[in-house]
């Protein structure tokens, strides 16, 4: 019996231990996959060349990504800026001042939204984000705006991320006891007061890490951005015009265009960008967190 | 049992949760400048009792209190009552400690400065007077600006002491506050409860009957949310008028 057990626990032990390394392997051979199909075009430009030039002319064989991170960077800054501050308010408003019966009834709707797949997210930004800004908003500001632009991209992706960081920053106050509240309370604090002082205080780890997590799934989002970011490589003068994101050029051009020569191997340098880009504000976010816990007033 | 003039007075107390009657009539004279024990098996409605002395009970809409609690002769929950200003008069301490997420100075100044306390010499003061109350003044004037979560738990417990009483307290309110604390440091818990007694009205939770009988005057025996009975700790400890009193308490004395 208590072999069987034994047994039993070496196996589970040993397969999560396999799950576990084959998922960083996957994420090893991925990346090392995308570098090896690159290496034909890092043999004939340098990587701080494609990196930080904007000419992108395939058919004269110049692959410069400038305009393209700076797309897909303005479109996620965007988003994050605009979304951020209007759910770090809405979830402390749910978390921190609903009844907790109106709370039951609204949470599994948040988690409905952040299940829409992000096409819808498309259309509804095609269908009144973009016409809004071409019409109402762009004619203050600039001669001509064809609606299909940064801003219209970076609302969609806001919106779409805005369910998402909720969800998270909820869990992240659920996880304050209440007892902490409590103390504040008790010592004559009002709502105010203890969510600003304690509350968020003792949330900004979990803050940072939804705030990371919202990034790297705005930097990734394709299809949403794609309908209504104009897709045009060229240095955007403001947050006006169009612009093309990498997940864009990478999705729009798959397939179609590989018979040009040096393109794919560019396509899939610029996935390795993105993937690198995602990494490094990853690790970098990691390094901040850590030196948050070590001063551990959190 | 009453007093002439009680600290608080707790007048037929009814609290529901939800479907639940949890308090059952409570009716209590807690005395002024006594420490006050309540006694009971685990779930009989202690916590709940404390808490609604101070309002920290009633922000959910799921709990219903009904009844009168007085304190100094005023009902805490009558309609023109400010919550935040008569929870500034008692302190609590709760099972663990939990100290606010800052420095152990801001731990103390935290009160005083929600209360409009600004200048620098004061709050020093303050911090200074009540790390000296709580005897942890010498083990930790180098290091104030250190998270409080770097002090031990026997600490941080009289950390949050000495936070309840810089916001100037006439009451103090401990739920089983040496439960998570070895030995010495629940020994020196008791101490301090002995030396403020003088100056602080004390109502103490706890379920250690030896505890109950080291530091409190009188002790209220509560079961399955009704008092059972409430006398001065000796008389109620060693001759229990009630049959439940003296089951629960007979471990205790044998
Ligand atoms: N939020 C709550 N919802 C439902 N029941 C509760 C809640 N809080 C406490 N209770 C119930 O009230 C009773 C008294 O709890 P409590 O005052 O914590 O007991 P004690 O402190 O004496 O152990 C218990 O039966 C507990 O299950
Ligand atoms: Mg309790």
């Amino acid at each position: 019996m208590s072999r069987y057990r034994l047994i039993k626990d070496r196996i589970s032990g040993n397969l999560f231990l396999v799950f576990t390394h084959l998922s960083i392997l996957t994420v090893v051979l991925i990346g090392a996959g995308l570098y090896g199909k690159s290496v034909p075009i890092l043999k004939q430009s340098s990587f701080f060349h494609l990196l930080f030039s904007s000419e992108w002319k395939p058919f004269k064989n110049q692959f410069g990504f400038l305009t393209y991170i700076v797309g897909s960077l303005i479109v996620t800054g965007l988003a994050i800026v605009i979304a951020l501050p209007l759910s770090l308010l809405t979830a402390i408003f749910i978390s921190e001042y609903m009844p907790r019966n109106l709370k039951r009834l609204l949470i599994p709707f948040i988690d409905l939204l952040s299940g829409i797949p992000p096409v819808v997210y498309g259309v509804w930004g095609v269908l009144t984000i973009v016409p809004f800004i071409q019409d109402k908003l762009a004619p203050h500001f600039v001669e001509f705006s064809s609606g299909y632009s940064a801003l219209a991209g970076g609302v969609v992706l806001a919106v779409m991320i805005f369910p998402l960081i909720i969800s998270i920053l909820l869990e992240v106050f659920n996880t304050v006891p209440q007892e902490l509240r409590d103390a504040s309370f008790s010592l004559g604090a009002n709502q105010w007061e203890t969510v600003s002082h304690v509350v968020l205080k003792k949330s900004v780890p979990g803050i940072l890490a939804a705030t990371v997590l919202a990034v790297s799934r705005a930097l990734g989002e394709t299809i949403a951005v794609l309908m209504v970011c104009g897709n045009q490589a060229l240095m955007p003068h403001s947050i006006l015009d169009p612009v093309y994101p990498l997940p864009a050029l990478i999705a729009n051009n798959y397939g179609d265009m590989l018979s040009i020569p040096m393109y794919d191997s560019a396509l899939m340098l610029s996935a390795l960008i993105l993937f690198v880009i995602i990494f490094l504000f990853n690790g970098i976010s990691r390094i901040v967190l850590y030196r948050l816990e070590r001063r551990s007033y959190a | 049992m009453t007093f002439e003039s009680p600290h608080i007075r707790v007048k037929d107390l009814n609290v529901h949760i939800g479907d639940h009657h949890i308090l059952k009539n409570i009716c209590l004279d807690i005395p002024d400048k006594k420490i006050t024990s309540f006694i009971g098996p685990s779930g009989c409605g202690k916590t709940t009792l404390l808490k609604t002395f101070n309002r920290l009970l009633d922000r959910d809409k799921e709990v219903r209190v009904s009844g009168e609690v007085l304190l100094d002769g005023e009902d805490i929950y009558g309609r023109q009552v400010e919550v935040t200003s008569m929870r500034r008069k008692m302190g609590l301490l709760s099972q663990r400690p939990f100290p606010l997420p800052m420095s152990i100075y801001d731990n103390i100044a935290y009160g005083p400065r929600i209360h409009g306390t600004r200048k620098k010499k004061e709050l020093n003061q303050s911090v200074e007077y009540h790390l000296r109350a709580t005897g942890l003044w010498e083990e930790v004037k180098d290091r104030l600006n250190s998270p409080a979560t770097s002090l031990s738990i026997g600490q941080q417990q009289r950390l949050c002491l000495a936070r309840g009483l810089a916001v100037e307290p006439e009451i103090i309110l401990g739920d089983e506050p040496t439960s998570a604390l070895d030995p010495l440091s629940t020994q020196r818990i008791e101490e301090l409860f002995l030396q403020l007694k003088d100056k602080y009205t004390i109502v103490l939770v706890t379920h250690i009957l030896r505890q109950a009988r080291r530091v409190s005057d009188y002790i209220v025996f509560i079961y399955m949310g009704e008092i059972v009975e409430f006398g001065p700790t000796e008389e109620l400890l060693l001759n229990p008028k009630e049959k439940l009193t003296r089951e629960y308490v007979k471990g205790y004395i044998s």
